[in-house]
């Protein structure tokens, strides 16, 4: 490839293809690089991507884009052993604008991505970037096989595995602050969804899990409604696996065959089975001289405990890489000093913003008495409120009771969760 | 819809490159008391054949978790050629 390029994007995820786009419509010489055989071909989420980020750049998207439903019911299911207790949650409001929509990475990945080459990026697929090319401990360019290409600046949006972010040291792995996300697509007929999840046509929901379903291990399950199928999977703290000694792929097995699971998924087919980890506590240096770092390459993902984010923040860190490199070009300065405006944009907007506002929620979410002691606790209190078998306590009696010598505890996790979720 | 890992790995579509992108030096395995591949890695690519752990490429989704899970950091992790390995028709 002898065509000079004024930058180069390894990627093209969400990330990878809103910079694309963004800096295809400013005119730039883009190429993007991916190393699948399509965009989206190896990328896995939960499901669900919420639409703020990519409404700003796409205005309306979804009239275009491949999305499966808008999510207008937010399902929360606490689970003990024997019990679970649903919290279901439905609004009008989320409705329009739309709030979130369940996707399948492979369908909308492509189409991202082809909204970048219309807009004028270059994409070549099935291609792996090897290295980066240094000069002057500056970055100049990309190594893919014997290929060598040079370029003005890269950016690195090759998703949570990033090889890039360490290979230019701005990254370091460690597996305390991973998590493995595992999924299966579970097909279902359109209408059994709807009848199943209490929706209307076109309408989707998204159900948590936590408690029981991932053996005492901070985590939790999810199922997500697509147009004629579920997203079913589990999320579980990777060290916190290994203490347990619990095989991962035995977890999401058995959460199928959970009785609340298992009479949502009934009758359904699996198609395919999936995982990959997650930077949840994870975050590299996001720039140097001559590169950038977006979306879950450098950790950008937010848990609060209830919104799982990844692709909005992915979406908005790469058109924030566009707009320092537009500025960074009329200066024909590409320094790490220059570079910095990037992480600027960041914290004026929601992606720097939120993950300060939840810094410490991944400290807490690890805390394993939320897993076991607190869903034992309120299947316990519902239990003993619902059951009539002699004489009865108020209510009040009952939770005192349920909590005899463990409000102390109780206390002081709440406190931990006011200050951190 | 109780499958085995080998019957969900049935259900996933590859592109099996000729070459190994993991390799696992298993000489450290021995001295390894955790052995914890056997348990993180969601498609079962580890395995304990008679005291030594064997890793099979073929098969791997190329979630990331081996990368930086291995007590003993023995996994070289890469990813497979371009267009090689997985790929996802749902994801």
């Amino acid at each position: 490839m002898s065509e000079k390029f004024d930058i180069i994007i390894v990627g093209s995820g969400p990330a990878g293809s809103a910079a694309a786009y963004s800096l295809a419509k400013m005119r730039f010489n883009v190429l993007m690089v991916e190393r699948g055989k399509y965009p989206g071909a190896k990328n896995v989420m939960g499901g669900r991507m919420y639409a703020y980020a990519l409404n700003r750049l796409i205005p309306q998207f979804w009239k275009e884009a491949p999305v499966e439903r808008k999510v207008v019911r937010e399902k929360l299911t606490i689970q003990s052993e024997k019990a679970s207790f649903t919290l279901d949650f439905m609004d009008e409001e989320l409705r329009e604008p739309p709030n979130s929509f369940t996707i399948l990475r492979a369908r909308f990945d492509p189409w991202f991505a082809n909204k970048a080459v219309e807009a004028g990026a270059t994409l070549v697929t099935g291609i792996r970037v090897d290295d980066l090319m240094w000069e002057n401990k500056k970055v100049t360019g990309i190594i893919a096989g014997t290929d060598k290409i040079e370029t003005n600046v890269v950016i690195a949006a090759d998703g949570a595995v990033s090889l890039m972010a360490e290979k230019a040291r701005l990254k370091k792995f460690d597996v305390k602050l991973f998590a493995l996300g595992m999924k299966e697509i579970i097909e279902l007929p359109e209408k059994t969804i709807e009848e199943r999840f209490n929706l209307a046509s076109g309408e989707g929901a998204a159900q948590l899990f936590v408690g029981n379903c991932t053996k005492e291990i901070p985590g939790g399950g999810f199922i997500y409604t697509n147009k004629t199928s579920l997203s079913v999977g589990i999320v579980i703290y990777i060290d916190k696996l290994i203490e347990k000694k619990i095989e991962s792929h035995e977890i999401i097995r058995e959460f199928n065959t959970n009785p609340e699971v298992a009479r949502l998924i009934e009758g359904g087919k699996i198609l395919e089975y999936s995982a990959h980890v997650i930077p949840e506590a994870s975050r590299s240096e996001l720039f140097t001289d001559g590169l950038l770092v977006a979306g879950d390459a450098g950790g950008l993902v937010v848990n609060s405990g209830l919104t799982l984010r990844g692709m909005d923040m992915a979406i908005a860190s790469g058109v924030a890489a566009a707009e320092t490199v537009k500025r960074a070009a009329e200066k024909n300065d590409f320094s790490k000093e220059s570079l910095s405006y990037y992480e600027e944009l960041l914290k004026r907007d929601f992606v720097l913003q939120d993950k300060k506002t939840f810094e410490k929620a991944s400290e807490f979410l690890q805390n394993e008495r939320l897993y076991t002691l607190y869903p034992e606790f309120v299947c316990r209190l519902f239990h003993r409120l619902t059951l009539v078998k002699g004489p009865k306590k108020r209510a009040f009696d009952e939770l005192l009771e349920v909590s005899k010598g463990k409000r102390i505890q109780m206390c002081v996790d709440m406190l931990k969760a006011m200050r951190s979720i | 819809m109780n499958i085995s890992i080998e019957e969900r790995l049935g259900l996933v579509s590859f592109e099996i490159d000729n070459e190994k992108h993991i390799k696992v030096d298993s000489s450290h395995c021995t001295e390894c008391d955790e052995k914890t591949c056997l348990y993180f890695c969601p498609t079962k690519r580890f395995t304990l054949e008679n005291g030594k752990i064997k890793h099979d490429y073929e098969g791997c989704i190329e979630c990331g978790t081996c990368k930086f899970a291995c007590p003993k950091g023995v996994v070289d992790f890469n990813f497979p050629r371009g267009g090689y390995g997985v790929y996802y028709k749902y994801g």
